[in-house]
């Protein structure tokens, strides 16, 4: 507080710099009255009292109010516990999860804040109040101190030959080294076994693997698709799968879509890939990969919720607002002997966001 | 009954003539159409358990009764005989399900031309509903009020909840409380809609909602979502107030102000030197 006053009277403050200007050059010959370049320090301001240091009557409420306080706190903590049994949660009935939560919730609140205010309240109204200062102390050491401490190392190097016994040394020093080595080789086989690059290029969609509906996995055949519809689809099979499922479905989510033909505009190039006003979308943002299935079937956009990229179906799925970099990639489909849509291969793209080895 | 109506009916799209003697009071219109409506509306709400029982026979008198109305409220958008014109789409094969949907959320008659038909309250009696649909779907056939065991809401809530979370929640919310579409668009909120009504946005795909035909999701899912939704909206949250659950939105509005505001307070209390 002391050093806090000081420095303010050191030129550094603005006000007080032209003061000190004047001071360098001769004094005024008009002015009579002697200036000094500092103001005084004016010390600590008047100890204020508080109430509970004049007035017997309030210290002794303040004391009542901070044992209050801590006598809430410990019925707090059993009411925690009483209402922990009292509700319990019925596993078939999840609203008994609520009751009990919020009992338990009042009763360790109550219990810890009755403690933390009660303890703030206890210093800030009774326990012993006079403002003090404490000069702060260097940071160096002592010089003898200092020289204790290399002395120290000293012995204990002599003691112990570290650098005398070199071949003692240079082992434990490869030992030490040694040691993370066995943890660098179980985190390095947390990575994916096959290439990841391979793994992100493609996806359980193939030839002649038929559209299925999310969750049931039941085919979709094309007359099912009627105009305005939009189906969720995974691909024939996944949901059967026995490991890795739902990374597959991460890749292969596929939104499908009936428009009016005569309102889809699609690429010469690609003209073969619907069928009859149904198109396939990879469902996979080609931002950062959330979800993107908000389709609006009279404007045919598709949103993402995320960071509302938004999509033209109509237009080959291409960007017409948001971050998104690319296209939703298009799956190719057709129909089967049976009626059933089915891919007639795999994405011709990786699906979902940007990555290092994506040859854009 | 229906004769009765017929006559206030036909008294209320009769505006050129009262302009013949060129002395009425220029409210005159406007009071006849209120008191020909209320009339209207006061002898259906009259004959609502009579008139129930005959709708179902869709009845040449009905599909005639729903002619009328659709002539005088609907058709100066959808057309005299329902073809479509550029302010409205063709209503042939829109089916009875539709103009339920429609005309019994209050969306249709339409308030105003904007990105989406706003509610507002409902304009006709169910009879009166239910005579339009029935001429709607006399034009061309379309999708048909559901039986009561399809909207019952006592099917399976945790298949409905997949089903929802699958092919409505990435617009409507998780937990059907709605949200944000494209350009002023917005996917509503489902509470308290009810479950005919459910059905039939789902089957008819109104305005941008795409249609989820029996052919995708059977009768019985739906019955399922439905459930679902009850289920949603009898039972509080388990997680306690649900501050409207539209998820981080409102959560992080909430302990931005009342969270971080606490702390505050609790930091300059801390510091202030006690009375």
């Amino acid at each position: 507080m002391a050093e806090a006053h000081d420095s303010a009277h050191g030129g550094e403050t603005p006000g007080t710099a032209v003061a000190q200007q004047q001071d360098h050059s001769a004094p005024a010959p008009a002015v009579a009255v002697v200036r000094s370049d500092r103001f005084p320090n004016p010390g600590f301001p008047p100890e204020r009292l508080r109430v509970t240091d004049l007035d017997p009557k309030k210290e002794k409420q303040a004391e009542r109010t901070i044992s209050a306080l801590f006598f809430l706190s410990i019925i707090g903590s059993v009411f925690a516990v009483a209402a922990y049994i009292l509700f319990p949660i019925d596993n078939l009935d999840p609203s008994t999860i609520r009751l009990n939560n919020m009992f338990l919730g009042i009763g360790i609140t109550l219990g810890l804040l009755g403690v933390g205010i009660g303890a703030v309240h206890w210093s800030k109204a009774l326990m012993h109040g006079h403002e003090l200062v404490e000069e702060r102390h260097p940071t160096r050491g002592s010089d003898e101190s200092r020289e204790r401490a290399v002395e120290i190392f000293r012995e204990a190097n002599a003691e112990s030959g570290f650098t005398r016994r070199s071949l003692v040394r240079n082992t434990l020093i490869g030992a030490v080294i040694a040691t993370p080595i066995p943890a660098i080789a179980l985190f390095r086989d947390l990575a994916p076994a096959k290439d990841p690059v391979a793994l992100l290029k493609h996806t359980m969609w193939d030839t002649g693997v038929r559209l299925a509906r999310d969750p049931s996995g039941t085919p979709i055949k094309a007359s099912e698709v009627t105009i305005g519809s939009a189906f969720h689809v995974i691909p024939e099979g996944l949901a059967e799968l026995e490991y890795h499922r739902l990374e597959e479905k991460a890749k292969a989510a596929v939104l499908l879509m009936r428009l009016p033909v005569d309102e889809l505009n699609e690429d010469p190039a690609k003209a073969d890939w619907s069928y009859d006003g149904i198109v396939a979308y990879s469902k996979i943002c080609t931002h950062v990969g959330c979800p993107v299935a908000l389709y609006e079937q009279q404007t045919h956009h598709l949103l993402c919720p995320c960071h509302q990229s938004q999509f033209d179906v109509a237009d080959h799925c291409k960007v017409i607002f948001g971050p998104a970099a690319r296209p939703l990639p298009q799956l190719p489909i057709t129909v089967d002997d049976e009626g059933y849509l089915v891919a007639q291969s795999d994405f011709t793209e990786p699906v979902g966001p940007s990555f290092w080895e994506r040859a854009l | 009954m229906i004769r009765r109506i017929e006559t206030h009916l036909t008294m209320a799209p009769t505006p050129a003539s009262t302009r013949r003697a060129g002395r009425r009071h220029p409210l005159a219109t406007t009071a006849l159409l209120v008191v020909g409506l209320l009339a209207t509306g006061g002898a259906y709400a009259l004959a609502t358990t009579t008139a129930t029982a005959e709708t179902t026979a869709a009845s040449a008198e009905l599909i005639d009764e729903g002619g009328k109305l659709f002539a005088a409220n609907c058709a100066s958008c959808h057309g005299m005989n329902a073809e479509g014109t550029a302010a409205g789409p063709t209503l042939i094969g829109a089916g009875a399900l539709a103009v339920d949907f429609q005309v019994g959320t209050g969306r249709m008659p339409m308030a105003a031309s904007g990105p989406q038909a706003e509610l507002k309250p409902v304009q006709f009696t169910q009879a009166q509903i239910d005579a339009m649909a029935a001429w709607v779907a006399d034009l061309a056939p379309g999708p048909a009020v559901p039986p009561d065991r399809y909207i019952a809401g006592d099917g399976d809530a945790a298949h409905g909840a997949e089903l929802f979370r699958i092919n409505c929640a990435m617009c409507h919310n998780v937990a059907g409380a709605g949200g944000a579409l494209t350009e002023g668009k917005w996917a509503p909120g489902l509470a308290g809609v009810d479950p005919v009504h459910i059905y039939g946005a789902m089957v008819t795909g109104p305005q941008n909602m795409p249609v989820f035909s029996d052919l995708n999701l059977t009768p019985e899912d739906k019955n399922d979502i439905i459930t679902y939704l009850l289920y949603v909206q009898e039972n509080p949250s388990v997680g306690g107030w649900d501050l409207g659950s539209l998820g981080p939105v409102s959560e992080g509005l909430f302990i931005w102000i009342f969270g971080l505001g606490a702390l505050v307070g609790v930091t300059i209390w801390l510091t202030a030197k006690s009375n």
